[in-house]
């Protein structure tokens, strides 16, 4: 048990950051916009790992472009974000997956979180202490710019800023996160327990309480169930995730049938 | 005194002028409405005032003005987890219990709406709940862009007379889009005419006659039967 419990615990903060900044995206309505973001970072890795420097570094690298692309697109261009997101996003996935050597493939686009170290076990955990931290100081002003943005400026908050300030923590999280469920699975890390929140809450704050907590159920128990078995944990870690989502949306539908569904 | 002046106004979208040299004042406690046909750039020039769009010319207002503002509409989610009372919280710290429940009797709302999921309400009840959103904020001028839009005709009634009674009682400059003119006659000091430019600017009696009415609109009835642009 006590080889698995450090793990657990970074997964369990790596799934609390990644829920919490999932709850916005689902928000702002950018869920796809967020699971793409997730593939530009595996050619960040593959070329750290030709080079041989830090793959968390080539990941964030490459977010970190990315990220100022997305918003750069979103402000200056008439472009639609979605079409650049389908074909540029895919893109460097394939190009992440011709360059990645053969071996680390598999670990880059499912993950491993086992398999950290201590001191990167530690920089997780801060790392996602920091973003939680940095959420919440702003979750106001950011669930403001999602409700309306031109209110938002009325009362002058920055918006552009603001929603800088949030794909760039987003990038940060994707980073973390690709340790523990790899490139593919990202995606589902930051969307699925906030989706499943939106089922059951009614309250921004229960509904960014119940992200977290279905996230970090989802993480430890994944973990768990991956050691029992000795199985990939990022898997793992989705279906919990799913069956989480499947759960709540019965909840849902049993809460306001169909008649009044609108 | 005067709280706002405007002069030379320009906004342009992608090479198409929106709005064309315009030009008006606006003084302190009155209401000032702001009628036109669809396209005529009503929300262009609300939005360029409160300083959300970009715009040449100059905007000027009083030293110290506060505005609070009410966006024409709002793209929401009908289970978008928010109640009413958090969308109040996000305001910050002016928002407490105390404040809410004097804005929400200002807008005529029972507290019991502060529970209730803010896209769950009706358009009504969201237009109220967003001017009780901007008067919370203390502001000196009130912005409104057509208030009556997806409301029924019993709702656009007293959503007006609310308003004045803002006016009268908490002495607002209030600065609106209408569609109604007879609100305009009986609420309304200053009547602004526009389609793209400044057609007529001064007391509705004095300014708004039926041919000044029929140039503005171009004589087809539309201000009559008209439909909400989306």
């Amino acid at each position: 048990m006590e080889n698995i419990l450090l793990p657990m615990i970074v997964a369990a903060f790596v799934a609390a950051s990644a829920s919490l900044l999932g709850s916005f995206a689902i928000l702002k309505r950018m869920a796809l916009v967020g699971d793409a973001l997730s593939h530009v970072a595996l050619p960040g890795m593959a070329l750290a790992l030709l080079f041989r420097f830090n793959p968390f570094i080539g990941a964030v690298a490459f977010l970190f472009v990315t990220v100022v692309g997305i918003w750069v697109v979103e402000y200056r261009s008439s472009l639609s974000l979605d079409t650049i997101v389908g074909v540029f996003f895919t893109a460097s996935l394939a190009a992440g997956a011709l360059v990645m050597p053969e071996h680390d493939l598999i670990e880059a686009l499912f993950g491993n979180i086992t398999e950290l170290t201590l001191s990167e076990s530690v920089f997780s955990i801060a790392l996602s202490v920091f973003l939680i931290g940095l959420i919440l100081s702003i979750y106001k002003k950011l669930a403001l710019n999602m409700v309306s943005e031109e209110i938002a400026q009325s009362i002058g908050i920055r918006n552009r800023m603001l929603e800088f300030v949030y794909l760039l923590s987003f990038a940060l999280a994707v980073a973390l996160g690709i340790r523990f469920v790899g490139a593919l699975l990202m995606g589902s890390l930051v969307i699925i327990p906030a989706a499943s929140a939106k089922n059951v809450a009614r309250s921004l704050r229960s509904f960014m309480a119940a992200s977290v907590v279905f996230g970090v159920l989802a993480a430890s128990a994944g973990i768990y169930v991956s050691h029992l078995y000795s199985m990939t944990p990022g898997p793992i870690f989705i279906m919990i995730s799913s069956a989480i989502f499947l759960a709540t949306l019965i909840i849902r539908q049993v809460r306001r049938p169909l008649g009044r569904a609108s | 005194m005067k709280v706002l002046t405007v002069k030379n106004l320009n906004v342009e979208f992608g090479g198409t002028r929106v709005i064309e040299d315009l030009n008006l004042e606006v003084e302190q406690g009155e209401v000032l409405a702001i009628i036109g046909p669809n396209g005529a750039g009503k929300t262009v020039l609300i939005k360029s005032l409160i300083g959300i769009i970009p715009h040449r010319g100059e905007i000027t207002w009083a030293p110290g003005v506060k505005t609070g503002y009410v966006p024409q509409r709002m793209d929401i989610e009908t289970d978008i987890p928010l109640t009413v009372k958090e969308f109040f919280r996000l305001r910050g710290r002016q928002a407490t219990d105390a404040k809410i429940a004097e804005t929400l009797e200002f807008v005529q709302l029972a507290p019991d709406i502060l529970k209730k999921g803010f896209g769950e309400i009706s358009v009504g009840q969201r237009q109220r709940v967003l001017v009780a959103w901007a008067v919370l904020g203390a502001p000196d001028v009130l912005i409104f862009d057509e208030p009556t839009a997806d409301i029924d005709i019993a709702g656009q009634e007293s959503i007006y007379k609310m308003l004045y009674n803002l006016q009268k009682n908490i002495g607002l400059t209030v600065i609106l889009v209408s569609h109604d003119l007879n609100v305009v006659y009986k609420h309304a000091q200053t009547v602004l005419c526009l389609n793209k430019k400044n057609l007529c600017f001064g007391a509705p009696k004095e300014v708004l006659s039926s041919e000044q009415i029929l140039a503005l609109y171009g004589g087809e009835g539309a201000f009559f039967h008209h439909r909400h642009e989306t």
